[in-house]
């Protein structure tokens, strides 16, 4: 199947962008607006305002019809196969079949201060009326915070003899979060603690770059405790069914 | 455009007031101050290094070592090695003077490049002080000349109607922040506040000299704060218009920054009695110790503080916690006011983060609004904006912003940081900016004098609302009285974070003040009316 962009009829490739040009405002800042979506493609372009964004800023919101056409069965992504589990089977899964608590550590790591994600998730409060994991009697969770390194995270984990690390990254710059995610898989490979889960979440974060960086798994903005849960445990039932139980 | 004169900050007697029992107020208040009162003893007796540090700076001591490591940290951390810091650095500057060392300047480097022990000191504190005296006046005047400019190039230039709109520039290089920084002032914002970059708060110096690279933000130097200044001092004259400079007197070089902004100008600092402790972990002593110190040279230079009681409600829920924020308002201004802070300077925080999909969150967030306004009359409140609650969807988070702009202008706060419709994707691109000044502007405008007509309804949800909320506050206050400051924190009585009183970052950095401690320059600081 062919798709293409819809905007009001089937395969129009109609779409829209804004962006900004350091241009004061003119008809000739209006023109290379245009001709800039020319050159991304575009057809029948329609730049639809300008704006003086600043003395010498313009802001365009512009119109145009792509020819883009993907064939999309041949498009193929990784996605997490997580079980719907709620709050009491995931409980009730631990302790029929994994007979322990569950630990979880997690952290946002390297500079990053921004603890929404992670708190989401891990304190008790949960998101969007999804309990977080320190609500789960089966789970025994621990939030370490903010700016983490990569070293303090897994040492911790270690001392807690962790089934898995959440790792948050929420602040981004020039692809800082990456590299920072990265390492620390590099050390856990270092110091053998591979057997461990890792996860990764963040708004910029999905299942195919989690996968990319080394973890087992990623997880994007608008995941819930409970989604989180349900993929460790189900692993980890999976694993101890192999025998390959780390305990 | 130009619009009817406000008043430029603070509560217009206008405005009707939300019917609530003003003994409650009256009580939180006193509540607050005693709570405040509680630890300002342990403030007394104790110092910290980055008070030192700044001690050095006021004294004109610059430069830093071939690492770049500031003079000021080489310093102090000889005297902390030698024992003697208990004295105070002025202690151990005015003997090597008595000794010689024709300024500060040269006393602090054969302190800093110094090798043996450090001579003991023997002269008494008076002979002391007396060697420090025109040094100690020169501090004082570089702050209030830095002050008499900033009041100058504002009573002169005038500044935009409020709610100011506050918006943030973080490329990471200083060169770009100052070039984005015009262009928001040209899009119509009244206030620059460059994001510093995000370890900054944790670590125990401040960088030196304009810088080019950071992470998420921009290093907070002396430098950076000059080269802002001069873009904004030009762009001003340009628009006809006072454009304000915002940076972060927070982390463990609270102090210094405070200074380092008093005397470069800066019209706000974020400088919170506790976030510090909550949010980035650092150690509750010295935050406490470091706040008073850098909110005694604020006073001075006429700055107005923003506290972080938004941040609360990242973390804990704004519908539960909302009352934390107003309780946590009130010791703001406890400690503010001990360290001589006029109302007029206290830009109290709070913030637009009831989730989206509650059924009447707007008038939740219209009740809260509207209490914190009244509860603090004559204070430059801060509005936030929604963070927690925003999603990709770039045009409904911009909606979103529509109503956060509608109960900023309807509440009459003093000072909004705009919402932007990219939050929780990137940093503001320059159009993210523009986009959002445009909207705020809109919603100003079209609601201008919208607070003179609301009357709220004696019956009505808003008006249960706000009570309920200052009850839980009172209530709140009542148990932090009780179990102290120290106890609160430690378990968690403020946006869910649990922090003890000897855990956390930098407690090795406070220390007890010897019988024979001195600081001219705190005292001086202190004189002030």
């Amino acid at each position: 199947m062919k798709v293409r962009a819809y905007g009001d009829r089937r395969d129009d490739g109609r779409i829209q962008l804004s962006f900004t040009l350091p241009v004061a405002a003119s008809a000739k800042a209006k023109e290379a607006a245009r001709q800039f979506c020319e050159k991304l493609g575009l057809k029948n372009v329609l730049v639809a305002t300008m704006e003086k964004a600043g003395r010498d800023f313009s802001f365009f919101v512009a119109y145009g019809n792509s020819d883009v056409a993907l064939e999309y069965d041949s498009i193929s992504v990784p996605e997490v196969t997580v079980p719907t589990w709620d709050f009491k089977e995931i409980n009730k899964i631990i302790k029929e079949k994994i007979g322990r608590k569950v630990v979880v550590v997690g952290a946002c790591t390297g500079s990053d201060a921004h603890t929404v994600g992670i708190d989401a998730i891990i304190n008790m409060k949960g998101f969007a009326g999804d309990k977080g994991l320190e609500a789960y009697p089966w789970i025994d969770a621990h939030n370490l915070g903010a700016q983490v390194d990569n070293i303090t995270l897994l040492a911790r984990a270690q001392e807690l003899h962790a089934d898995a690390v959440l790792v948050s990254q929420v602040m981004t710059q020039r692809d800082l979060h990456l590299e920072n995610s990265s390492q620390l898989i590099e050390i856990a490979r270092k110091n053998n603690q591979r057997g461990l889960l890792f996860l990764l979440g963040g708004p910029r974060i999905d299942h195919k770059l989690g996968l990319e960086l080394g973890y087992d798994a990623g997880f994007g903005p608008g995941t819930k405790p409970s989604e989180v849960a349900s993929y460790i445990v189900d692993v980890l039932v999976k694993r101890k069914r192999k025998g390959e139980g780390k305990k | 455009m130009r619009f009817a004169p406000r008043a430029l900050i603070g509560y217009s007697p206008g405005v009707h007031p939300l019917p609530i029992d003003d003994a409650i107020v009256a009580e939180c208040r006193a509540r607050a101050g005693r709570v405040a009162d509680g630890v300002h003893q342990f403030i007394d007796e104790h110092t910290t290094v980055s008070i030192e540090r700044t001690v050095l700076r006021a004294y004109g001591v610059d430069g830093a070592d071939e690492s770049g490591v500031p003079l000021v940290n080489r310093c102090v951390e000889r005297i902390v090695a030698a024992k003697m810091i208990g004295r105070g650095a002025a202690s151990l500057i005015a003997a090597q003077m008595l000794s010689g060392a024709k300024d500060p300047q040269e006393a602090a480097e054969r302190i800093a490049f110094g090798s043996g022990d450090l001579p003991a000191i023997t002269h008494s504190s008076a002979q002391l002080a007396a060697a420090l005296a025109p040094f100690t006046k020169a501090a004082i005047v570089r702050i209030d000349e830095a002050r008499r400019t900033r009041e100058q190039s504002r009573a002169r230039l005038g500044t935009g109607p409020t709610p100011w709109k506050y918006l943030i520039v973080a490329t990471g290089n200083i060169y770009d922040d100052a070039e984005q920084a015009r262009a928001a002032a040209q899009a119509g914002a009244d206030i620059i506040a460059v994001i510093r970059s995000t370890a900054q708060s944790l670590i125990d110096y401040v960088p030196y000299g304009a810088t080019t690279e950071g992470f998420g933000g921009t290093w907070a130097t002396q430098e950076n704060f000059k080269i802002v200044r001069a873009a904004l001092d030009e762009e001003q004259e340009k628009l006809g218009r006072y454009l304000m400079q915002v940076n972060y007197s927070s982390g463990l070089c609270m102090p210094e920054i405070a200074y380092l902004g008093a005397v470069e100008r800066l019209d706000m600092l974020l400088n919170d009695a506790m976030y510090g402790i909550l949010f980035r972990d650092i150690n509750p002593r010295r935050t406490l110790c470091d706040q008073y110190f850098s909110r005694r040279i604020i006073a001075r230079a006429g700055i107005i503080i923003n506290t972080g009681e938004d941040n609360y409600l990242t973390t804990a829920d704004a519908v539960d916690s909302a009352h934390t924020v107003i309780a946590s308002q009130f010791i703001n201004e406890a400690f503010a006011r001990m360290a001589g802070l006029p109302d007029q300077q206290m830009g109290l925080g709070h913030a637009f983060e009831i989730d989206k999909g509650i059924e009447d969150s707007f008038l939740m967030e219209m009740a809260q609004a509207q209490l914190v306004r009244q509860i603090f009359p004559k204070h430059p409140i801060k509005w936030m904006p929604s963070t927690k609650h925003k999603s990709g969807d770039i045009f409904w988070s911009h909606r979103v912003d529509g109503l956060f702009d509608l109960v900023g202008v309807a509440t009459e706060q003093s000072i909004e940081l705009l919402g932007m419709m990219t939050e929780s994707i990137h940093t503001p691109l320059l159009q993210d900016r523009f986009v959002a000044l445009k909207g705020a502007d809109y919603v100003f405008n079209a609601a201008r004098h919208f607070s003179e007509e609301l009357l709220w309804n004696p019956q009505g949800r808003v008006v249960a609302r706000a009570k309920q909320v200052l009850s839980e506050a009172h209530a709140l206050l009542g148990d932090v009285e009780k179990e102290g400051m120290w106890s609160a924190i430690a378990r968690g009585a403020f946006a869910d974070v649990k922090r003890p009183e000897l855990g956390g970052r930098g407690l090795a950095g406070v220390i007890e003040k010897s019988a024979d401690y001195l600081n001219p320059i705190l005292d001086a600081l202190e004189e002030t009316p």
